[in-house]
């Protein structure tokens, strides 16, 4: 059973849907019990990084998502403003994330790129090969954002994207996976990797 | 190569999918179920939906067919009509849309596209600008289906509905509407100048050769319904999208 964490941001049934379509099982919730029970977690979301977070913070979801990401070493997938969180800090707001991954979430260079927010279908390199990103080389995946990772280290990134200059779209640090993208709107590369997830 | 969206538009006439030529004249082109399951199939980058049901007919959105449609889509969907308060711009969301596009609520209900904006980002607001010629040749901006003009300037409207806090512009030219006669570029050019928020373009595509014309313009990606919905000279129903190929070869 994966939990699709509930915390107020994101267009969770989409979501629930593509992972019913490839076979998977999932419950959208911000239950802590079910939570502990589930087996994977996916942390979504969209909108602003400061209102996420408080979001989380609001529904006391932050211990038990240290607990089961950090302590249980859960897989978790976090999707756009979810990946986003998982980072140490943005500019968005100059908010503080959860801090799982060494990085942080900065907004797209103005002055290198023609309009802000990104948003459309980009080709995506994966650099790194992971059981989440196998069977999607040519990929393309859908986008919407202003901000985007910064990783500190190499050797976490997985992905590249470009809009005006390359950016980091995809990491994995051990049990720890964020996309920039939207899989659960991106027709059947998105259904790979929903797959990809499921049969983790 | 460089990717631009290319984005079919779904109108919704009393649950029914249907063109219109110049915003009138609604012909019956199908299903929208049906429609959108081969949309889907043709995993085309976007789908914009918009009820145009007259208000006479329809007071509120239809919740039961959007959460149907949404259901069968594995792309990003934009969905307009009806939509005036925060609640329902909700109840859109939660049935598994992510952008909400605004026309007449842009001028009534402002209030209402500043708070979706807040809370789901302003990704998830398109204004959607209905701009037709008037007789001296001035663009003016319109809403209940083109049939009201609205009192501001192309200017004071553009800095109406960035104030308010939208992500994009969806830019449909009524007099291009069905025509099939191309894009107006000046009117893409127009908003252009103005805005530094991503302009979809719409209205009279006929060609993908016209796609690169308005992106040129200064369009951030294009929309179309007729030409997606005819195919050959006889005007058939037959929902067609060109494929990644031929964009590649011929538009990217």
């Amino acid at each position: 059973m994966i939990a699709i964490v509930n915390y107020g941001v994101g267009n969770l049934f989409a979501i629930q849907n593509v992972i019913r379509r490839v076979g998977g099982e999932s419950i959208i919730t911000n239950d802590v019990d079910e939570i502990r029970k589930a087996d994977k977690l996916i942390l979504p979301g969209v909108g602003a990084f400061g209102y996420g977070m408080n979001q989380l913070r609001a529904r006391n979801l932050v211990e038990v998502l240290n607990e089961q990401v950090l302590g249980s070493k859960k897989l978790t997938l976090g999707l756009c403003l979810g990946a986003q969180l998982m980072t140490q800090q943005s500019e968005e707001d100059n908010s503080v994330g959860l801090g799982w991954v060494e990085g942080k979430t900065v907004k797209f260079d103005d002055r290198q790129v023609p309009v802000i927010p990104h948003m459309g279908w980009s080709d995506v390199e994966f650099v790194r090969k992971t059981s989440l990103t196998s069977n999607l080389d040519e990929a393309r995946f859908y986008f919407t954002h202003s901000y985007h990772f910064l990783m500190k280290n190499k050797n976490d990134v997985v992905g590249f994207a470009e809009y005006g200059y390359r950016f980091v779209c995809a990491f994995q640090v051990d049990n720890i996976m964020g996309i920039q993208f939207h899989p659960e709107k991106s027709h059947k590369f998105g259904m790979r990797l929903f797959e990809n997830f499921v049969n983790l | 190569m460089k990717r631009f969206r290319i984005i079919p538009v779904m109108l919704i006439n009393e649950g029914r999918a249907v063109i219109t030529r110049q915003f009138k004249k609604p012909v019956y082109v199908g299903d929208p179920i049906n429609a959108i399951k081969i949309f889907n199939d043709k995993e085309v980058d976007e789908l914009v939906i918009l009820d145009i049901t007259s208000k006479r007919t329809r007071q509120a959105p239809n919740y039961n067919l959007i959460a149907k449609m949404a259901s069968e889509s594995f792309m990003p969907l934009a969905y307009g009509g009806h939509i005036r308060t925060m609640n329902q711009a909700e109840q859109i969301i939660n049935c598994g849309i992510e952008k909400i596009s605004f026309n007449t609520a842009l001028y009534e209900y402002p209030e209402t596209v500043t708070q979706v904006s807040d809370r789901y980002g302003k990704q998830s607001v398109v204004a959607s600008i209905d701009v037709k010629k008037n007789i001296f040749g001035n663009f003016v901006g319109k809403t209940n289906n083109g049939r009201k003009s609205i009192s501001l300037n192309i200017p004071q409207l553009v800095e109406h509905i960035v104030k308010l806090g939208v992500g994009e512009v969806l830019l449909n030219s009524i007099d291009r509407d069905g025509m099939r006669l191309g894009f107006d570029c000046t009117l893409i050019e127009t908003f252009k100048k103005k805005l530094n928020i991503p302009i979809v373009a719409c209205g009279g595509a006929d060609s993908i050769e016209d796609f690169s014309k308005a992106i040129e313009a200064g369009a951030s990606g294009v929309a179309a319904g007729a030409m997606f919905y005819f195919k050959g000279s006889f005007n058939a129903i037959l929902i067609n999208y060109p494929d990644q190929k031929t964009l590649k070869d011929k538009v990217y």
